[in-house]
């Protein structure tokens, strides 16, 4: 069973068997599906997230990792109050989400890449207006709390631009520093790195470590990119078809669910596949490139073999990439573990 | 502990000055939305036509003045906020508003009024330019009635504003809440003194007009502005219906909103 990072504090975020259900119509295409759609509605409920639990610690940042449509979205929007669950309960910082208590939405933010919050005509100085009013950050305070975020994000010098005139990267770096000026102590970020190119990419995630150092913040955070996972969250939360399905250490699951590891040697001249074949099972072998899958026990045993039996002229020794477990698992045809990816939710 | 912290209305005053920033980078719509309520402007010759090719109880002056007030009227009184909401919802962009801590409806009231404090610039041009062609029109109204027209159009504008952000309620339900707008603003154009002033309504409808609020969100304010005989209104009883019917939206609206946040799923956000 894998290990949880720890961190002190009782839980900030504790989800009892979250469950949203949707009910949505079905209608055929065309003209008579239309008319029959009319006179007889056809419905169907998805189980958008099923009896998820979990808990997260105050200055924990986790990743939300899942596919398309796992529900990892959903989650969120139950987390911040914007949708109210089907069953299960939440809390967050103390409060149930949905009641929208004033103190709750001062506590808390919900970044989502593809949506904005400010407003398109405007310089970003006059959102940053608004959030400082409506959040009722004292006015002494709002310049100097502007002028850190800018320079972690830096974006000092663009501030006083139209919204649509800022680059990508510039505006989700606006987003971030509007949705976190009343500094929210837990932070939701769903794809916060989407169509950002990779300097952004990295900026964005140096800002992000630096928020949750200097605040102490409690984050969590959904992406597509495992680049943002593996660089920020220890612990990782994973949905699939709306159950949790892994909740633990980053570390741990790939132990979990890679018990293997990457051997790839550069050959000094090429060689028969068979003689490499004899030293283990070939993943791929091109040129005077070879990589072995190697189950971990076995690992010594093989690079040994290799070193004895080849024209070794480098020999590297690593984890598979994170995203092709992921994907592996969640495409089902995952080798290294038969049994269901199910593991007890957090206490 | 005492709360240091600004209150309501420094929020207010935020979201006033950064609307009316953000109604002035559209100025130009600005004035075409303005042009496009024009309908009174163009009822006015018609009705100043026919008053001076035939005996009426009204001379063409008074058409003229009852029309340019009416106008000022609807302008002061515009609403939209059930496009607005729809689209929110719709889209999901209302679950930007929901996390901030202050009810979403304060955005769209206080972008309302920003609008009208753009607009007034191109009013007063425009009403001035209305002297220019009509100066017999001109009068200037007394204190008193310039006190209860302004008072009794804030009232309009605050009804129409529960009554349409009451309707855009259903967007929770509908994809297509702004189509019961469109039959609302049916009866809003007969019932409110709109294409003719109430006093040459017959009188059953007259008194039918006046057991819904149409007539109170335009001919009313209007009337009282122009303190005329040919005008007649009765400030306090419209200020209580309208205040009665502000209130029955109000809390309609409040309810249908806790029931509405329960259905919304946030789509595409």
């Amino acid at each position: 069973m894998s290990q949880r990072p720890t961190a002190a504090g009782d839980p900030v975020i504790v989800v009892d068997r979250l469950t949203k259900h949707y009910r949505v119509a079905d209608k055929d295409p065309g003209v008579l599906g239309t008319l029959r759609h009319f006179v007889r509605r056809k419905h169907r409920v998805i189980e958008a997230v099923k009896s998820v639990s979990f808990d997260i610690a105050p200055g924990e940042i986790v990743g939300f990792l899942g596919p398309n449509g796992a529900g990892k979205t959903t989650t969120l929007k139950m987390l911040t109050g914007l949708v109210h669950p089907t069953a299960g309960s939440v809390r967050v910082a103390g409060h149930d989400p949905f009641r929208r208590a004033a103190r709750f939405l001062e506590d808390i933010t919900l970044v989502m890449g593809q949506k904005q919050q400010l407003i398109w005509d405007l310089p970003t100085l006059d959102s940053l207006r608004i959030n400082a009013a409506v959040y009722r950050i004292p006015p002494a305070e709002v310049r100097p709390r502007i002028d850190r975020l800018a320079e972690m994000l830096s974006i000092g010098d663009v501030l006083a631009q139209p919204v649509r005139k800022l680059s990508l990267g510039q505006r989700m770096k606006a987003e971030l520093l509007a949705a976190l000026l009343h500094r929210p102590s837990i932070v939701f970020l769903d794809e916060p790195t989407l169509g950002l190119d990779v300097n952004a990419q990295t900026a964005v995630r140096a800002f992000l470590r630096e928020y949750n150092a200097e605040v102490g913040a409690t984050i969590l955070l959904t992406s597509h990119y495992m680049a943002d996972i593996t660089a920020l969250c220890e612990r990782v939360l994973l949905v699939h078809d709306g159950a949790l399905v892994y909740d633990g250490a980053l570390a741990d699951l790939v132990e979990r669910f890679a018990p293997y590891r990457e051997v790839e040697v550069e050959l000094e001249h090429p060689v028969e596949r068979e003689v490499l074949a004899a030293v283990a099972e070939i993943d791929t072998f091109e040129g005077r490139v070879v990589r072995w899958l190697v189950p971990r026990d076995a690992l010594t045993q093989v690079v040994a073999r290799a070193l004895e039996t080849l024209p070794v002229h480098d020999l590297r020794v690593s984890d598979p990439p994170i995203e092709q477990i992921i994907g592996r698992l969640f495409d089902g045809r995952f080798e290294g573990s038969a049994a269901p990816p199910t593991h007890p939710p957090a206490a | 502990m005492i709360d240091a912290r600004p209150g309501r209305l420094r929020r207010v005053v935020a979201l006033l000055g950064v609307h009316y920033d953000e109604m002035l980078e559209y100025r130009a719509e600005l004035v075409l939305w303005m042009l496009s309520g024009s309908l009174p402007l163009i009822l006015m010759g018609v009705w100043m036509q026919t008053a001076a090719s035939r005996p009426m109880a009204l001379q063409p002056i008074d058409f003229a003045r009852y029309f340019i007030v009416l106008w000022l009227v609807r302008q002061a009184t515009a609403v939209w906020v059930i496009y607005n909401f729809e689209a929110a919802v719709v889209e999901g962009r209302l679950s930007q508003r929901l996390l901030q801590p202050i009810d979403p409806g304060w955005h769209d009231f206080t972008e309302h009024v920003a609008e009208r404090l753009a607009r007034l610039p191109f009013l007063v041009a425009l009403v001035g330019l209305f002297a220019l062609l009509y100066p017999e029109a001109v009068w200037l109204p007394r204190p008193a009635a310039l006190a209860t027209g302004l008072a009794l159009t804030a009232g309009a504008f605050m009804t129409r504003f529960a009554v349409q952000y009451t309707l855009a309620m259903v967007a929770f339900w509908s994809e297509r809440a702004s189509a019961l707008q469109q039959l609302w603003f049916l009866f809003y154009i007969f019932l409110s003194g709109l294409m003719a002033p109430l006093t040459l309504f017959p009188p059953s409808v007259r008194t039918f007009a006046e057991l819904t609020p149409f007539p109170y969100l335009v001919y009313m304010p209007t009337a009282a502005f122009l303190d005329s005989p040919a005008f007649p209104v009765d400030v306090g009883r419209a200020a209580l219906v309208l205040t009665g019917w502000f209130v029955c939206f109000a809390v309609l609206n409040r309810w249908l909103w806790r029931r509405g946040l329960r259905r919304y799923s946030g789509m595409g956000a």
